[in-house]
């Protein structure tokens, strides 16, 4: 355990000495910084993704296990009275929690993204909500319906589950489909990293076969490599994530509609996720060339 | 220092050397000759642990070359300086650098050692040098950088390579009695050569014992050289 602090402090610290004895390459620099930035931008993209899908399979399962509407659609004399009526029946069913109708404010609200906030909804022949809550055990639906159409013609049960539990079970499943994207993602950094840290190795097959002569341990020639692909690595994945992150800021504020699309971004805390790319970038890169190094000395002599 | 047993190296189904015995005692001074392509830098490999003898035992520093770890093989290898006949350097570090490069990786890269460095690199006569690049160097100034490289660490044995093969006779006597002047200082010291002139110019200085790669095996040679 201390010896694997010392490694990751003497990693940190840089020794002077072995970062020089490889000499620098521009060009697997310049690619290996490429490719993690543009990994981290994705993988901000697919976590983004997840955690908006999460939130919307978690806010439609809240309603769904709660809330259920009944309309009612009555000629304007008759209005108030299959309200009350309805209003008894649902007191009188076990299941339900509560039951309130819907105010004209609200009512107006809810059309408001359709007809403009200017509508005069006491003058419009429009069916009047009642917002059902139910206990956890629930109602039974069926039985509810017969007692409806039979005290209150006008009324009709909509069950919100009917039409947003194939929603909540997408979201989930884009949900895990957003993890999955995130785990491939850190699988090609890493193969990325290992042929990048190969390709490096075999053009430096002088300078470790001088090393070697000199008496440097498989421990000090891998930590050349391993250091400096895991900073790139590291450099790279930040810069990545940082533009990922900036986009994700700026996109078209969500406004009051709770989509997928506008729901792209992160929340209060959901934004310290993000951060933790470029540090499991690093994570990946140096596992990656600490592997390649060691498999690629182990074969000389 | 270094001990063969029965020593033999087969490389492919092909035997390369056999049977070789040898104790290479504190403080002796070897050389080793031979045909081209008879097996001599294949033999100086087995002295320095780079290949393993296949049959029999190779010691160094009493140690089993076949039970040591690459970590051992890298520790016993800054107790062992070797120069090379095409002696290789980090090119893009300037000189000095790449003398004092077993003190860097060994840990020992300490600013006191500078003038250790100074002095070595003075008595290999490489002082207007140090910030070269290796490239820049001749051949005979690389062989020279080399063997200050291999020296740096006051190894106990020095095996050098056809150390002369690429300079011209002034340059190869400069680095022959470098390798005497070591030998008087206490190092053992193997020369591989197939430069008989050579061995002939050192009789004059240092009791050496040479040894012939013939055969596929070893061989004490006579005095008649």
């Amino acid at each position: 355990m201390n010896a694997r602090l010392a490694d990751t402090l003497a990693l940190l610290k840089g020794d002077q000495g072995a970062d020089r004895v490889v000499p620098p390459s521009g060009f697997t620099v310049r690619l290996t910084l490429l490719t993690s930035a543009a990994m981290a931008f994705l993988t901000v993209f697919a976590l983004a993704l997840s955690l908006a899908a999460g939130r919307l399979a978690q806010d439609w399962g809240e309603e769904l296990a709660r809330a259920s509407t009944v309309r009612v659609s009555a000629p304007e004399g008759q209005m108030m009275e299959q309200v009350q009526k309805v209003l008894v029946v649902l007191e009188q069913t076990p299941g339900v929690a509560s039951a309130r109708t819907l105010t004209a404010e609200e009512q107006r609200a809810l059309l408001e993204p359709w007809f403009g906030p200017a509508l005069p909804v006491e003058q419009l022949p429009i069916p009047q909500l009642i917002e059902v809550r139910e206990t956890p055990d629930g109602f039974d639906a069926d039985g509810l319906r017969l007692r409806l159409q039979a005290e209150a013609p006008g009324a009709v049960l909509d069950e919100h589950s009917r039409w947003r539990k194939p929603l909540v079970a997408a979201a989930s499943r884009l949900r895990l489909l957003g993890w999955v994207s995130i785990l491939l993602i850190g699988a090609a950094t890493g193969a990325m990293v290992t042929l990048a840290a190969h390709a490096a190795l075999a053009a430096n097959a002088q300078v470790i076969a001088v090393l070697r002569l000199v008496g440097a341990t498989d421990d000090y020639i891998a930590q050349a490599f391993v250091r400096r692909f895991t900073l790139r690595t590291l450099a790279g994945a930040a810069a990545g994530t940082l533009l990922g992150m900036l986009a994700i800021r700026f996109m078209p504020a969500p406004g009051a509609v709770d989509g997928l699309l506008t729901g792209l971004r992160f929340q209060g805390l959901q934004w310290l996720w993000p951060v933790l790319v470029p540090v499991l970038a690093a994570v990946v890169a140096w596992g990656a060339t600490s592997t390649a190094a060691r498999r690629v000395l182990g074969d000389l002599t | 220092m270094i001990e063969l047993e029965n020593a033999a190296y087969t490389y492919g189904g092909e035997a390369l050397l056999t049977d070789m015995t040898l104790t290479l005692a504190p403080g002796t001074f070897h050389f080793l000759t031979g045909p081209s392509g008879a097996g001599k830098t294949t033999f100086l490999k087995l002295l320095y642990g780079a290949l393993q003898a296949t049959e029999g035992a190779v010691r160094i520093f009493g140690d089993d070359v076949t039970g040591l770890s690459r970590d051992q093989i890298a520790l016993m290898r800054r107790r062992v300086g070797v120069v090379h006949q095409d002696c290789q350097f980090l090119d893009h570090l300037p000189v000095a650098e790449n003398v004092a490069l077993p003190l860097t990786v060994s840990g020992q890269a300490t600013p006191d050692q500078v003038d250790n460095l100074n002095e070595l690199m003075g008595w290999v006569g490489l002082h207007g040098k140090f910030e070269a690049l290796p490239p820049q160097l001749s051949g005979g100034e690389r062989q020279r950088a080399a063997l200050a490289r291999a020296l740096i660490l006051s190894p106990d044995v020095i095996l050098a390579d056809e150390p002369t093969g690429n300079v011209d006779w002034e340059m190869s006597q400069r680095l022959l009695r470098l390798l005497i002047e070591l030998n008087r200082m206490g190092k053992t010291v193997m020369i591989a050569t197939h430069d008989l002139a050579l061995i002939r110019a050192a009789k004059a200085h240092v009791q050496a014992r040479v040894l012939r790669i013939a055969g596929r095996t070893l061989h004490t040679a006579g005095a008649d050289l």
